[in-house]
């Protein structure tokens, strides 16, 4: 039975402040949010079985299948690329994550809440987007190690050896990259959320800009394509898990640079934005 | 300790804050009153920091509450209940509250206690009655132990038995020197809880006085006398400074006399009464003058007074938390009016 009181004898008193609510505190508040709640376990299920079901499943076909290759196919074949491939579906689990991560504190009302125990916007959306960052670093690492050795393991199941390994060139760039090309893709829809603050709106353009858009311009015709290709998000992104450089774009970190740059503008919008806004 | 300064908010062309200058002291509940609309959760958002004023400035001890070190040590407030996230626990709600602010765990549980939510703690505040979720905001309110306290009609939706366990908790709280603002739209209310109050309408102040003496200027005290001489007792009413009016075939209502002056004109004159009373106008009818014309919608108001309790939500908290019945304040004066209906203050003066 509780007899309610506010007297204060009934509580332990609290050791006096010292300093001012800081990023350690909002950082330790954060880790809390997100693994306090469901949809973070879900959504990271989902990505690692997307993503290593997928790599697994490409990898075995292309083992099976590799007596019927042509000429051109052996000749550009990349086997860490072909165990990644599972990496761009990941990309959408990681999206909604993402997007999720800022819109659920407005559609939840939770900002309100949030901003009233952290009132110094700048320190509450750096630590929000820093343990997002970190939580999807985990999640978009361990799924493409582990996609990258199953599919190896599986392309050795191959009439020829077709498999590399993490010492060849360029390879272990692809698929620690891999990982990294999660954290930026779900950085993106982060800073798309803290732009729009609505779940449905921001997974959906994160989705158009990532997704739509690059089918689009490879209907334009090629020369075009070709210049404009090198310049979006989804293609600096896969850039990275490639051994070899394609034509149409720049060396991978070069590449990669280019989504790099789109998710730091929208994250400094959202955030010069989530500053002057009301809550 | 809250001050506001010349606080103004405009949303487009909406005035939703008007220029508003006040102060908020510690020790006693201050009643935030206005019509549905009159900006009082504007005013409180303000003063949070969630809204960026027009102009003007409010302050919580001196400083802007973004200022604040640890802001939930300092103030602690309750907007919208359902300010969670639905699929957290209780607990992990409070706690990820009580990181950023340095406050330690244990706290967490004895916050939890305190508002009777101990055995929901590890439950989802999805399924939560909006008693729950009401208890589940003061409980972060309370957190940081904080002097200044900020409530956002706390008592809308709740059953007789939450509103009366909110009111003790506001007194008790205000009696330990604690400075408690808390906003309604019904004086009935607050004339029970309050000691001052500031009356709002379109985002404007209206009147900043104590419930006192708000009561004493706003009840037109008048007296109702029944007897079968009642021609020959308005006459000796008039001779004596007041001013009757026949109500029915042997009744009088007297203005400008109290009972006792009344009783003694009667007396005087040899006239027999049957019946000497005071009636006294409605608080709530005072305050809906007051703020006539700065009423947004009519009806809203006029009906809000019984939109509250969902069918289940009594059900639901008893439900939830079984052997844990409405808390109870027990070191706190329990305020006099505690048995009568929350809602009716005709009882006051008859
Ligand atoms: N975010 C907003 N955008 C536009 N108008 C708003 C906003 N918040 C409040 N208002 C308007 O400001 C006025 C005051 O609202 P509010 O502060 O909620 O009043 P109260 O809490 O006294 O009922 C209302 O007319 C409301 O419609
Ligand atoms: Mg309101």
């Amino acid at each position: 039975m509780t007899a309610v009181t506010t007297d204060q004898s009934h509580l332990s008193t609290l050791p006096p402040a010292q300093g001012r609510a800081n990023l350690l505190g909002t950082l330790r508040s954060e880790i809390t949010k997100i693994r306090s709640v469901r949809s973070t376990y879900w959504t990271m299920i989902v990505l690692f079985v997307v993503t290593v079901g997928i790599s697994a499943l490409i990898t075995w076909l292309t083992a099976s299948h590799w007596d019927q290759a042509s000429l051109s196919q052996r000749a550009t074949f990349q086997p860490a690329r072909n165990s990644l491939i599972g990496l761009y579906f990941g990309q959408f689990v990681i999206v909604v994550l993402g997007a999720l991560t800022f819109t659920a504190e407005y559609s939840t009302g939770m900002i309100r809440t949030s901003l009233t125990a952290m009132p110094r916007r700048g320190v509450f959306y750096l630590a929000k987007a820093l343990v997002f960052a970190v939580a999807a670093l985990i999640i978009g690492e361990v799924a493409s190690f582990v996609a990258f050795f199953l599919g190896q393991a599986l392309l050795n199941t191959a009439p020829e050896h077709i498999s590399t390994t993490l010492g060849a060139p360029h390879v272990l760039r692809a698929v620690v990259g891999g990982g990294l090309f999660i954290v930026a893709c779900g950085l993106l829809a982060f800073g798309i959320g803290s732009l729009v603050r609505h779940t449905a709106a921001a997974i959906s353009i994160t989705i158009g800009v990532l997704f739509v858009v690059p089918i689009i311009v490879n209907f334009l015709p090629t020369s075009w394509s070709n210049d404009i290709m090198r310049w979006l998000p989804s293609e600096g992104g896969t850039a990275i898990w490639n051994t070899a450089q394609q034509a149409h774009e720049w060396p991978a970190w070069g590449e990669f640079s280019v989504l790099l740059g789109y998710t730091a503008a929208v994250l400094i919008a959202g955030y010069i934005l989530f500053r002057r806004r009301d809550a | 300790m809250i001050e506001v300064r010349g606080l103004t908010k405009r949303y487009g062309d909406k005035l939703a804050v008007d220029n508003l200058t006040f102060a908020v002291e510690p020790g006693k509940v201050t009643g935030f009153l206005g019509p549905n609309g009159a900006g009082k959760s504007t005013t409180m958002r303000l003063i949070l920091g969630l809204d960026r004023p027009t102009s003007g400035e409010a302050m919580v001890h001196g400083k802007q509450y973004q200022a604040l070190g640890y802001p939930m040590r300092e103030m602690g407030a309750l907007l919208e209940a359902k300010a969670v996230h639905g699929g957290r626990s209780a607990y992990n709600h409070l706690l990820c509250l009580a990181q950023t602010n340095d406050i330690p765990k244990r706290r967490v549980d004895e916050v939890l206690g305190l508002v009777g939510l101990t055995e929901v703690a590890k439950k989802r505040s999805k399924g939560f009655s909006l008693g729950m979720s009401q208890r589940l905001g003061i409980a972060a309110a309370l957190l940081g132990d904080p002097q200044v306290l900020m409530f956002d009609e706390p008592v809308n939706g709740l059953d007789p038995e939450g509103i009366r366990w909110i009111r003790n908790l506001m007194q008790a709280l205000a009696a330990e020197g604690r400075t408690v603002f808390v906003s309604s739209h019904l004086m009935s209310e607050m004339e029970n809880t309050a000691q001052d109050i500031i009356v709002i309408g379109r985002g404007k102040l209206i009147a900043q006085t104590t419930i006192d003496k708000f009561i004493a200027e706003n009840s037109t005290g008048t007296v109702k006398v029944r007897t079968p001489q009642a021609e020959a007792l308005a006459k000796a009413v008039a001779a004596a400074g007041g001013s009757a009016t026949t109500s029915g075939a042997d009744a009088l209502v007297i203005q400008g006399l109290s009972t006792d002056q009344v009783g003694d004109v009667a007396f005087d004159t040899g006239i027999r009464l049957h019946e000497l009373s005071q009636t006294r106008a409605s608080l709530e009818q005072a305050f809906m003058e007051l703020t006539a014309d700065s009423v947004e919608y009519h009806a809203t108001v006029q009906g809000s007074g019984q939109t509250a309790v969902p069918a289940g939500g009594r059900h639901a908290a008893g439900h939830a938390a079984p052997d844990g019945p409405p808390p109870q304040i027990t070191n706190a004066p329990p305020p006099p009016q505690d048995t009568e209906s929350t809602s009716e203050h005709a009882g006051r003066t008859s």
